[in-house]
Formats: structure tokens, sequence, C-alpha cells
């Protein structure tokens, strides 16, 4: 155990004393306690910042299940120190506005401390986590902890149902990965990620490579919220708006992400994993921002636009995997997709989680998110606004803001796709800058419409539930406004990150295409001349401005009226019919009758049996090794055949019982020409005891009826019950016949010889019974026992049916 | 020898399945009584019907038929023994309780 293992286990640690904490600390909110600890590690991650930027790497081992390659390795470099970095960063900035947001009166705040500072933990240890199965476990833990804090609010049914729709989806996804993962290890016999993409040639030739990689995408699409495993995301927005600035925002939506820029190393560099991630990412970038246009609550257009973020970036790593293909680190022509996903990545979550900061407070002065009801809050909350204009005007890709920079590395990227000439690209590689192109359009749409609707227009107040709207308590704009300020920072000075954080990540991303030594070249400026991006960008501004002025004509559509997202049917319908199918099937065969349950049993080993036979060319008989008949077996044999055959349609309850004794004493007399005087004694005894015990219960019972079954049935039950018989029969005969001719002698001779010598008895069959097997004997006369006390219990004992037994 | 004795077992078994398969309780406990006759039938046919004299020394010949199987029966038909009879008495607890020997009666609701 190092200190970084100390660092990621850290917050479950400190998880275990929040109840405490919250129970005897009650003058101090819980939330104060908390915020020391994401604060400190990010101080703590800060110092690794010098030793990646070199392009050295960090790493600590733990064995913990080694004979099963699984050991708790960790492992910082570039890529994952800034993910480490934006989780106790975002973290921090996050539980001060929640100590703000939430109050420690109304709210069951240990729970809520509990919950966050368990996702911290298992999204710190995805990220720094060097062995799959590691990371797998982290995962999971991830997706527990999201549906317990999107169900914080566990008293509202839309938080359940939010909560067990991201539940099914990410777990889902969680289990396909795993099965992904299990297909490497047996492709290249190791858990570990680095010495995977060492072994990525092996990978790569694999039979298993393509069902691996789709079932490791599974994992990261659904997490990611990609096309069509978004639709968990919007229903997540009944969490609290810390949790949706956190998780939904800024650290576990991109923990697909990061699967992606971490594995792109293994699978990178092939058609289908270029495919594959550039489609699905272009598909959710349209999708999501186009969706996010006809959404009326605030949280609702953040969740699509969140989407659709997501989407460009999973996009963009797709185009970027093609540089594994040329191996060449210096051209920006194949490095340009990767540098934008990773800036847009860290530009996605400043300005992110400041917008869902600010439309926390809306709601929180307001009560209300809905656009329809908001209007003219420039004046009333200044800050929030201001915040708000800096946020979207990022996220539309508005200079001189992050997100601009952003945007024209994202449309350079895409443009340099189309002059690959691998994959098919010359042909269809231009559709690629055009989605994107139509996609940013409505990304600066919905931008404007959430802006312009909310802070300008005419405050109504009358629309609103809440008396005073005044603007939020300083403590509250603290974090939006630190995040507000690192939009325009990483704005204005972009490079401040290009080479501490950018380059390092990159080269995670892209190991092994440089030689050593060397280093991408990322140089970020905000004028480029004119090319054709810049032409675009304002191409997007024109298109964004005429929709929003001609909204008045596109409002009344069913497009725009429309909130709900077609996919959701499809997962309702989905969720629905699964429950009624089972419910079907189940009904359909389990019927609470014997008879059904044993036409089954009967049947399956009718079949089963039947079929083996008929593969093993049996039955055989065989006719050598059988004895003789005497004449009077005969008779008894025709009796027995008779009194059987009897029994089951008899309806007098006396002839029943002589029958069934009749049965038994024949047998008894079978086992006298068998030459088994003890088996004829104990079966003669036997038989008439339960000829008795038949008779008593009788007394107790009702008259017997003839059996109304309908015809159908009756035929159904003699088919089982002669084939079943003759089925029986055939499996005996042909035992028999194959044991005669198998040539094993019997292991009685050995009985025969020493029961006199070694047991000094004369009766071999006794001495069996109480010297060489006298263990069956002893457990035997242990079932009798039970079974009379179960007798004696049953007659004995009577329950009204409220004791308690 | 052997083989009719087979079919005699195979003609058990096709009564008892017949009887579990009815619908009266005491008719499906009947049905694994003779059941478990079909069973020692076959185990000591399997064992070799070979003229031999009584597995006890002494007795005639030094050829006596095989005693292992008879020691497995007698053993089984305790048990068989055992087990009827808890049946038993159990149909006829369930009878006073419910008052139906009836399956389809003893079923209960349709979504337990």
């Amino acid at each position: 155990m190092t200190v970084l293992h100390w660092a990621t286990l850290s917050p479950f640690l400190i998880a275990i004393l929040i109840p405490f904490l919250y129970k005897y600390v009650r003058k101090v909110h819980t939330g104060w306690f908390v915020l020391l600890l994401p604060f400190t590690l990010f101080i703590y991650f800060l110092s690794f910042l010098s030793s990646t930027r070199e392009g050295n790497v960090i790493s600590e081992h733990l064995a913990w299940v080694p004979s099963l390659g699984i050991n708790f390795n960790l492992y910082i470099d570039g890529l994952s120190l800034l993910f480490a970095l934006l989780i106790t960063g975002i973290g921090t900035l996050v539980v001060l506005y929640s100590i703000f947001y939430l109050s420690d009166i109304k709210e069951k705040l240990n729970n809520f401390y509990v919950y966050l500072l368990m996702f911290m933990g298992a999204m710190l240890g995805v990220v720094l986590s060097d062995n799959l199965i590691v990371i797998y476990v982290f995962w999971e833990v991830t997706s527990i902890a999201s549906s317990l804090l999107i169900s914080y609010w566990y008293g509202r049914e839309k938080s359940i149902y939010g909560a067990q729709k991201s539940m099914y989806i990410t777990v889902f996804g969680g289990l396909s990965m795993l099965g992904g993962f299990s297909l490497l290890y047996v492709i290249a016999g190791t858990f570990s990620i680095r010495e995977l993409i060492a072994n990525a040639d092996i990978v790569m030739a694999s039979s298993l490579f393509l069902p691996a990689m789709i079932l490791v995408l599974l994992g990261a699409f659904t997490k990611s919220a990609q096309f069509p495993f978004h639709i968990w995301l919007p229903d997540a927005m009944e969490a609290p708006t810390p949790v949706s600035a956190y998780l939904h925002s800024a650290t576990m939506v991109k923990a697909g992400i990061y699967l992606v820029a971490r594995l792109t190393g293994v699978f990178g560099g092939s058609p289908e994993w270029f495919w594959i991630i550039t489609i699905a990412g272009l598909t959710t970038l349209a999708w999501g921002s186009i969706s996010a246009v006809r959404q009326k609550d605030l949280k609702g257009i953040l969740a699509f636009s969140t989407i659709s973020q997501l989407g460009l970036i999973m996009s963009l790593l797709g185009v970027g995997s093609a540089a594994f293909y040329f191996q060449d680190g210096n051209n920006a022509l194949y490095t340009t997709a990767i540098l934008a996903a990773v800036f847009h990545l860290i530009n996605h979550a400043t300005f992110k989680g400041s917008l869902f900061m600010a439309v926390g407070i809306i709601d929180h002065e307001t009560g209300t998110r809905d656009i329809r009801n908001l209007g003219g809050l420039m004046t009333i909350m200044p800050i929030t606004a201001t915040v708000s204009l800096v946020g979207l005007a990022s996220m539309a890709g508005l200079p001189p803001f992050n997100g601009f920079l952003s945007k024209e590395l994202f449309f350079t990227g895409m443009l340099n796709a189309t002059e690959y000439g691998i994959f098919n690209l010359e042909t269809m590689g231009y559709i690629i800058p055009i989605v994107a192109w139509i996609a940013s359009v409505f990304t600066f749409l919905y931008c404007m419409i959430m802006f312009f609707r909310t802070f300008t227009g005419k405050f109504d107040g009358s629309k609103l539930k809440v008396d005073h709207v005044h603007e939020a308590p300083i403590g509250m704009l603290i974090s939006p406004v630190i995040l507000g300020i690192l939009v325009i920072l990483f704005g204005l000075f972009p490079n401040v990150l290009a080479y501490s954080l950018i380059e390092p990540a990159m080269a995670g991303i892209l190991p092994g295409i440089l030689n050593p030594g060397e280093f991408f070249n990322v140089h970020i400026t905000h004028w480029h001349g004119f090319i054709p991006e810049l032409f675009m960008t304002i191409g997007v501004i024109v298109l964004g401005v005429i929709l929003y002025l001609s909204m008045s004509k596109w409002q009344k559509t069913a497009f725009y009226l429309g909130e709900r997202d077609i996919f959701n049917y499809a997962y309702d319908y989905g969720y629905d019919g699964l429950i009624k199918g089972s419910q079907w099937i189940t009904r359909i065969q389990m019927t609470g009758r014997l008879r059904d349950y044993f036409i089954y049993m009967c049947g399956f080993m009718i079949l089963l049996i039947g079929y083996t036979m008929y593969k093993f060319n049996l039955p055989s008989f065989n006719t050598m090794e059988l004895s003789p008949i005497e004449p009077f077996i005969w008779i008894v044999a025709i009796v027995f055949i008779g009194s059987v055959i009897a029994v089951p349609f008899i309806n007098n309850r006396l002839g029943l019982i002589i029958l069934t004794g009749v049965t038994g004493y024949i047998v008894a007399l079978f086992f006298v020409v068998f030459r088994a005087p003890d088996l004829a004694l104990t079966q003669l005894l036997v038989e008439t005891v339960t000829v008795i015990l038949f008779m008593l219960a009788f007394y107790h019972l009702p008259k017997l009826k003839k059996e109304k079954t309908s015809k159908g049935i009756h035929a159904i039950k003699l088919i089982i019950s002669i084939s079943f018989g003759v089925m029986i029969t055939l499996v005996s005969l042909s035992a028999f016949s194959m044991g005669s001719t198998a040539g094993m002698p019997s292991i009685s001779e050995y009985f025969t010889e020493f029961s006199k010598e070694l047991a000094g008895g004369y009766n071999i069959v006794n001495v069996i019974l109480v010297d060489f097997r006298g263990l069956d004997t002893m457990l035997e006369i242990l079932v009798v026992g039970v079974a009379v006390l179960s007798i004696i219990s049953l007659i004995k004992l009577r329950f009204k049916g409220s004791e308690d037994v | 020898m052997e083989t009719l004795i087979t079919i005699l077992a195979g003609i058990l078994v096709t009564a008892a399945t017949y009887l579990i398969l009815s619908k009266s309780l005491i008719r499906v406990i009947l049905g694994t009584a003779i059941l478990s006759h079909a069973a020692h039938l076959l185990i000591i046919t399997m064992g070799g019907l070979k003229n031999g004299s009584v597995p006890i020394i002494g007795e005639g010949d030094a050829n006596p038929v095989d005693a292992l199987p008879q020691a497995l029966i007698l053993t089984s038909i305790v048990i068989s023994f055992a087990v009827t009879a808890v049946s038993l008495v159990l149909a006829y607890r369930t009878y006073q309780e419910t008052g139906t020997d009836k399956l389809d009666q003893l079923r209960g609701d349709r979504n337990e």
C-alpha cells in the first residue's frame, strides 16, 4: 500500500466516518468536512504534473488476487492525471456548491455525502487502475453510486424510474465490458492495460478481436450515453443539481470516453474501431443537439447538450485513432483530432459544470426550471446571468472563450479526416464534417434559446411559486464563478494547458507513436487566417441566429412540441414486454398442477434417453446369459400383470387395497423364487403393515371417485406412462445384456468367500448389512426414526396458523 | 427369466406413472409405492437370476446367488416403506385440514 493507493481509496475510508459526523456534529454542515478530501487530493495530484510533463509515468503495484492475474496496480500518465484532476477539482467545487444547495435541516446529508464519496473513490479507481478487472469493479461501483444519487429523493416516482433506468442500462454495458475484458485476457493472457498495449499486434491478429472490441465498446457507449443508450441521461436529471453537475456532466459520463481513449492503444488503427466510434459519436452529436432544442426544462436541455458534446468527443477519438494507422506522431493532420478531444474534454467539464450550477441556482431561487415560465432574470440575478452567458457562449463556440478553440480544432480534425485516404474515407469522409457542422448549428441554437428565454424578456412573478426572487447567496456562487473564470482563462491563454496537461494526455492516448524524446506539437491559437474552419464557424453563427429569430414559425410544429426522446418508448415497451413476456411464459408452464410437472419430467427423460439410445444403436439384446423360466412362473406373472393393470382403474377402495397387497405379495413370492429369504420375509412384513396403513388412512379419506378427465389428457397420460414403462424396460434389458458381455466379475465372490472368515457370519446378506456395509443400515435406521418422528409431529401438532413455530 | 421380470417391472412402472399422473393424492401415493416394487425387481434382476443356492453358507452347494443386490433391496424396502408411511399420514392430515384430496383443489391461487 503506497501513498497513491491510500489516496485512491481515501474517499471510501472517509465515507465511513460521514454518518458519525452527521449524527454528532450537527452544528456544522457535513459538507465542510467532506470538502477537505477532494481539495487535498487535488493538490496531491497536481504534484504529479511535473513528472508527467516530461513523459514519465508512475506505477505502483499491489497484489490482490495474483493467482488470477488481478492486481490493484495504479498507473499515472498524462491521461489518468487529467481525469484525476477533473474528478478531484470539479469534486471540490461541487461539494462546496452542495453545502449551500442542500439544507442540513431538511435533507439526509449523511446519505448524500456517503454516496458522493463512494462515487468519487470509484471514479478515481477507474481512471488510475492499470488492471482491467479492477477497472471493472470500480466501474460497477460508479454505476451503483450513480443510481443511489439519482434516487436521492426516493419518495419521488420519477427519481426511482430514472435511477432504475440508468442502473439497467449502465450495468448491461458493464457486464458486456466484463465479457470484452475476459476475451482480451483470452487473447493476450493479461489483464494489464500496458501489457495489452505492448501486445496490440497479437490482439489485432486474433479472431476474437471484433467481439472483444464490440463488447468493450458497449460498456463505454452505455456509460457515456452514446446513441441509442443515451436515454438514461435525461431521466437522471431527477437527481439533485450538484449530482447532475458532477456525475452527469464532468465525470461519470466521461468514464466511457476514458475507456475508449485508454484502449485506443490496443484497438486503434483498425477500420472497425475507427468507423464504429466515429459513427456512434457523430450520431450522438447530431441526435443530442437536435433533441436539446426541443426541451423546455433547463436541465433537460443541459442533459441532451451533454449527450451531444460527449458524442463530439467520442467522434474525435474515433477519427484520431487513425493516427495509429500512420504511426506518424508529428504530423498534425492525424493527431489534431486527439488534441481536440482532450482539449474539449477539459472545456466541457468547465462550462457544463458551471451551467448546471447556474441552473441549480435558478431552480433554487425561483422554484421552476421551465423556460416557458422564466424570463427577465438578467437584472435580478446578474452574477448567475453572467456565468451562464460565459458558459453558453463557450458551449456554442463563440470567441474568445475556450469552446471556440476546441470547436475550431474539432472542425479541423473532421476536415482532416477527409484527407486520410484510408478506410473508404475518400468517398464517405465528406459526410463527417457535414454532420458535425449541422450539429453545431443546433448547438448554437439551443444555447441561444437557453440564454434568451431565461434571462431576457419580461419578468413575470405570477408564474413562479416563490414570492421574492433574488440573487443566490454568495457561497452558492463561488463554484460557478470559479468555473466561469476558468472558461475565460482557458479561452484567452489556452497554451497554459498545452504542454502541462494536453500533450501528456495525448501521449497517453497514442502510446508508442512518438519516438523517445519527441513531443506532440500542441499549439492552440485564436487566429489561423481565413481557413475553412473559420467560415464554418461564421456559417454556424449566421444560421443559428436566423433559426432563433424564426423560432415563432417552428415553435408550433410537432417537432418542437414533443419533448420525450422516441427511444424512451422503445425502452419502456421493451421493459414492460420483458416483464409481461416472462409472466406469460411462467403462467404457461408453472400451472401448479403436480401432473403437469410430472409430465415435463417424464417427457424430458423419455426424449433424452430415447435420443441417447437411438444415437448408440441400442437397445441391444442378449439371450446368452438368461436363466430358464419354470412353468408356474407364467401363472404368477399373468396374475401379477392383471392385478397391476387393474390398480389404476379401480374405484372401489377395498378392491384397490387388496390389489395393491396382491402385487406386493407376488413381489415377495418372486423373492422366494430368486432365493432371497431375507427379502421375502421383509417384503411380506412391510407389505402387511403398508396394507394396514392404507386401511387406516382410507378410513379417514373420502371415497374414491372415477377420475373425470378429458379424452386428450387421458391419451397423454396413457402415452407418457406406457412410453416411460417401455423405456425403463429397454434400458434395463440393454444394461443387463451389456453387463453380461462386459466380462466384469461381480464383487460378491469376495463376500461369499470371506463372510465366515472375516465376519464370522453365515448369512451373507446379513453380514453385508451389518458388517461389510454397516453405514447404509445405520442411516436407514435414521430414516425410519425420522419418519416416525415426522408422523408423530404431523398427527400431534395442530397449528392454527398464528403460532410462532 | 430376466427378460420376463424386466417386462414385469416395466408394466409396474407404467401403472405407477399412470397413477402418479392422476388427480387424487391417494392414487399418487399408491403410484410411488408401486414404483418402488419395480425398482426392487429391477435391482435383483440386474444382478442376474442364476441358479444357485440361498446365500447362506452351509446351505446346499458352494455356489450361492449374488448377495449384494439383496442387501441393497433390503435397505431400499425399508426406506420406501418409511416414505410411503409419511406420505400417507401427510395425505390424511391434508384431508383433515383442507377437506379434499383432489390435487387441483389443493393448488391454491393462480398467482401464488
